[in-house]
C-alpha cells in the first residue's frame, strides 16, 4: 500500500522525488539514489526539528503541520509525523 | 581684579587627620555694582535657555577584530540505525526497512503525509506563487532624493607597512563586473621610500579584506587597464615608462613586458586598448609627448610612434589622459596634456605631421581626465583644473561647462548607463554627481567620500556601482541610487536636445566673433556689409519662425479657449 502512495505521488508533475525517513533518521523508502538520499535524510530531518521546535516554543499547543522550501531550482515539501517524516523534492517551474 | 584667601598650615602639622569644624560665612570681597560699566551692556530681553530633566548620556562605539571565516563542508553518514542492525550489510538494512514497512502505524502515517503532500503539488502546478508582476515596468525615480551608499572599503595592504601609496588608476573586469583592478603607485617624483613594495592587486568586490590576485611587476603600476574582448588579459603601464602585460589566469608575474630603451622616458599615465580584429593592439601615453601603439605578441618594440606636437609648434606636449572610442572612429583617439589643451589625433593620416589635429585649449591645467560620451560620441567631457568642461567635436569652445569649484578636479567619468550624468571627484575628497537631465547648474549629489584627495573614479557598466581611489591608497566602492543609475524616460532625447541647442549657441557666438574680428580688421567699408548678409538673414528667419509659432498659439487658443495647451 505504501508503494500504491508513493508511485501516485511520483506521478505529478515536476516531481523529482520522495523519501520516507522514520524518527532515527534512516531512510526507509526512497526514489533518489542512495548518496543523495543520506544527505537529504540527515539535513531535513534536522531542520524539520527546529521548525518545530520553533512553532511549539511560540506556542505550546501548536505544532508543525508543515513544512515548504522553496530554492532557485526546486521546492522541498516536508511533511512530518509523529514516527516518520516525508520529504518530496518537486520542481515547480516545470512543464 | 583679584580676590586671595589665604591658608597656612604648620609644616609638623601635615599628615594629621584634619578636623573640620563650622565657621559662620565671612565675606571676602564685595563687588558693588558699578554704573559706568553697564554702558557697555546690553539688556537682552528675551533670553532664550535650555532646560532639560534628562540625564547626561554619551555615546561610544566599538568595533571588534575582525573574525576570519572558512567554508567548511560536512560528510554526511548513515546513522540512527538501532543497535542490532549493521548498515553496511545490504541484506540487514534491507530486512529492517521490509520491517517497518509492514508496520501499521508506518502505513496510516504515510496515507496521511501522502494525501497532504499531494495537495501541495497540485497546487504547485496549478499557479506559480512567487511569480513577478510588474518586471518590465520602468520606475520613474525622478521624484526621488539622489544618494549614494558606501558599499565596501579596499585599503592598499601595504599600507600596514606603513607605506603610504595612492591609488592613481582602477579597472573595472569587463565581464559583469565582481572584480576589478586597481594599480597602487606613490606618483610625486622621487617620493617612492626604500622597500616600498610595487605589487598592484585585484580585487574581488565580496572580499575587502584580502585581494584576489597580485600583480607583481619591475615598477610601480601607474595605470592597468583589462582588455574589453579577453577579461583575463590586463595591460599596464609603469613609473619606470614599460609597458606589461599580465594573463590572471597563468601567474603574477607579468607575461611580457617592453624593453626600457623602446619604452616611454616618463611614468606611463594612460593606456587604452584598441578595436583590432586580433584584439590584441593597445595604445600608451606618457608625459614625454610620446604616444606608443604596441601588440601584445611582440613587445620588443612599439608597432607606431606619434610625439604629441601641434602643427607649427615646436612644444611637445605631455599627455595625462587618452581617450579611444572605437564608435567616434578607430584610428582616432583624443589625449588630454599637462599643458591644458586636448589634442585630436588620427593615427591614419597622410602624413606623419596631420595626425595630430584639432587642439582643444581652455583648461587652466592638466586635463586629468577626457572620456566620449558613451551615448552621443561627438560631444565629450574633459576634467582638469577646476572644472568640468563639455566639448562638442567640431568646435574650439566648450559648449558647456561647471562652474569653478574650491578644489582642483582630478578625475571624471561619464555613466555608463545615462546620458546626461556623469561623476567628477576633487582634491578635498567629495565625488560630483551631475545629471544633465535635471541641474545643470550644480552637481546634483555631491559625496564626501573620504578627507583624503581623490585619485581616481570608475563606473562599473551597470551603473550602479563605483569605484573611488584616494591619496591614501583606500579604494571605496560606491552604490549609486537607482534614479541616478537607470535611464529616465525621454532622457536621451532631452540630453541631446541639451547638446544640440548649446553647440548650435557656441557656433553662432563663433560666428558673432568671426564678424566683429572681420569688421575690426576692414573697419567700415563695403566687404563689412557683404559680410554681414549672412546673419541677419538667419537672425531674420529665426525671429519669423518664432513670431509664426505664436501666432499659431495664438490662433488655436482664440478658437478654443478653453483647452489649455501643457506643454509644447
Amino acid at each position: 500500500l505504501g508503494i500504491i502512495i508513493m508511485k501516485r505521488i511520483n506521478s505529478h508533475k515536476g516531481v523529482l522525488g520522495i523519501i520516507i525517513v522514520n524518527n532515527d533518521g534512516i531512510p526507509i523508502r526512497t526514489t533518489l539514489d542512495a548518496q543523495v538520499t543520506v544527505q537529504y535524510a540527515a539535513l531535513v530531518t534536522h531542520l524539520a526539528s527546529k521548525a518545530r521546535s520553533v512553532v511549539r516554543k511560540l506556542d505550546e499547543q501548536n505544532d508543525l503541520h508543515f513544512l515548504r522550501i522553496r530554492s532557485k531550482k526546486h521546492e522541498i515539501m516536508v511533511a512530518p509525523d509523529n514516527e516518520y517524516v516525508l520529504i518530496v523534492v518537486q520542481n515547480p517551474n516545470a512543464i | 581684579m583679584e580676590i586671595y584667601y589665604m591658608y597656612t598650615k604648620l609644616r609638623r602639622d601635615f599628615g594629621r587627620h584634619p578636623n573640620l569644624a563650622d565657621e559662620p560665612a565671612e565675606v571676602l570681597a564685595d563687588i558693588r555694582p558699578d554704573s559706568h560699566i553697564s554702558d557697555s551692556f546690553i539688556d537682552r530681553n528675551p533670553v532664550v535657555t535650555t532646560v532639560a530633566v534628562v540625564p547626561d548620556m554619551s555615546e561610544h562605539e566599538a568595533n571588534t577584530e575582525m573574525v576570519e571565516y572558512k567554508n567548511s563542508g560536512m560528510y554526511h553518514l548513515e546513522g540512527g540505525w538501532p543497535k542490532d542492525v549493521d548498515f553496511t550489510e545490504v541484506e540487514h538494512t534491507i530486512r529492517y526497512r521490509k520491517k517497518v514497512e509492514k508496520d501499521e502505524d508506518y502505513l496510516i502515517a504515510i496515507s496521511q503525509l501522502g494525501a497532504q503532500v499531494e495537495e501541495l503539488i497540485k497546487q504547485n502546478n496549478a499557479i506559480d506563487i512567487y511569480e513577478e508582476y510588474f518586471t518590465h515596468d520602468v520606475v520613474d525615480h525622478s521624484s526621488e532624493q539622489p544618494s549614494a551608499k558606501t558599499l565596501t572599503v579596499f585599503r592598499d595592504p601595504a599600507h600596514k607597512k606603513g607605506i603610504t601609496r595612492s591609488a592613481p588608476y582602477i579597472s573595472w573586469h569587463p565581464d559583469g563586473g565582481r572584480k576589478m583592478a586597481v594599480a597602487y603607485a606613490i606618483m610625486e617624483f622621487q617620493q617612492q621610500p626604500d622597500g616600498m613594495p610595487v605589487s598592484s592587486y585585484v580585487w574581488d568586490v565580496n572580499n575587502p579584506n584580502t585581494p584576489e590576485m597580485e600583480l607583481a611587476p619591475a615598477s610601480q603600476i601607474c595605470c592597468a587597464v583589462y582588455n574589453p574582448k579577453d577579461p583575463n588579459v590586463l595591460i599596464s603601464g609603469l613609473y619606470n615608462g614599460q609597458v606589461t602585460y599580465w594573463d590572471t589566469r597563468k601567474s603574477t608575474r607579468q607575461i611580457d613586458t617592453s624593453p626600457i630603451e623602446n619604452s616611454h622616458r616618463d611614468p606611463v599615465y594612460d593606456i587604452c586598448w584598441l578595436q583590432s580584429k586580433t584584439g590584441t593592439e593597445c595604445a600608451s601615453v606618457s608625459t614625454d609627448g610620446n604616444t606608443f601603439w604596441w601588440d601584445i605578441r611582440r613587445m620588443g618594440e612599439p608597432v607606431d610612434s606619434l610625439v604629441l606636437q601641434g602643427k607649427n609648434d615646436p612644444i611637445v606636449l605631455g599627455a595625462v589622459c587618452m581617450e579611444y572610442d572605437p564608435a567616434a572612429g578607430p584610428t582616432k583617439f583624443m589625449v588630454g596634456t599637462e599643458q591644458g589643451t586636448v589634442v585630436s589625433c588620427n593615427r591614419k593620416a597622410k602624413n606623419p605631421i596631420d595626425r595630430v589635429g584639432a587642439s582643444y585649449t581652455g583648461h587652466h591645467g592638466p586635463v586629468y581626465a577626457l572620456e566620449r560620451n558613451p551615448f552621443y560620441s561627438k560631444y565629450f567631457v574633459s576634467i582638469g583644473d577646476w572644472t568640468a568642461r563639455i566639448w562638442m567635436e567640431d568646435l574650439k569652445t566648450p559648449i558647456m561647462h561647471t562652474k569653478y569649484h574650491n578644489s582642483y578636479l582630478t578625475g571624471g567619468q561619464w555613466s555608463p548607463t545615462r546620458p546626461g550624468v556623469f561623476m567628477t571627484i576633487k582634491m578635498d575628497g567629495t565625488m560630483d554627481v551631475w545629471d544633465y537631465f535635471y541641474k545643470q547648474n550644480d552637481p546634483t549629489l555631491q559625496v564626501q567620500v573620504t578627507d583624503q584627495s581623490l585619485t581616481s573614479v570608475k563606473v562599473q557598466e551597470s551603473g550602479k556601482m563605483v569605484a573611488v581611489g584616494a591619496q591614501d591608497g583606500s579604494v571605496t566602492l560606491l552604490d549609486i541610487c537607482d534614479g541616478l543609475a537607470q535611464m529616465q524616460t525621454g532622457e536621451k532625447h532631452a540630453i541631446s536636445a541639451i547638446f544640440e541647442r548649446e553647440t548650435r549657441r557656441e557656433k553662432n557666438l563663433e560666428a558673432r566673433q568671426k564678424e566683429l574680428r572681420l569688421k575690426a580688421k576692414k573697419g567700415a567699408g563695403n566687404t563689412h556689409e557683404v559680410e554681414l548678409d549672412n546673419n541677419p538673414d538667419t537672425v531674420a528667419n529665426i525671429e519669423k519662425e518664432f513670431f509664426d509659432m505664436i501666432n499659431a498659439k495664438k490662433d488655436v487658443d482664440e478658437t478654443n479657449p478653453l483647452e489649455v495647451e501643457i506643454g509644447a
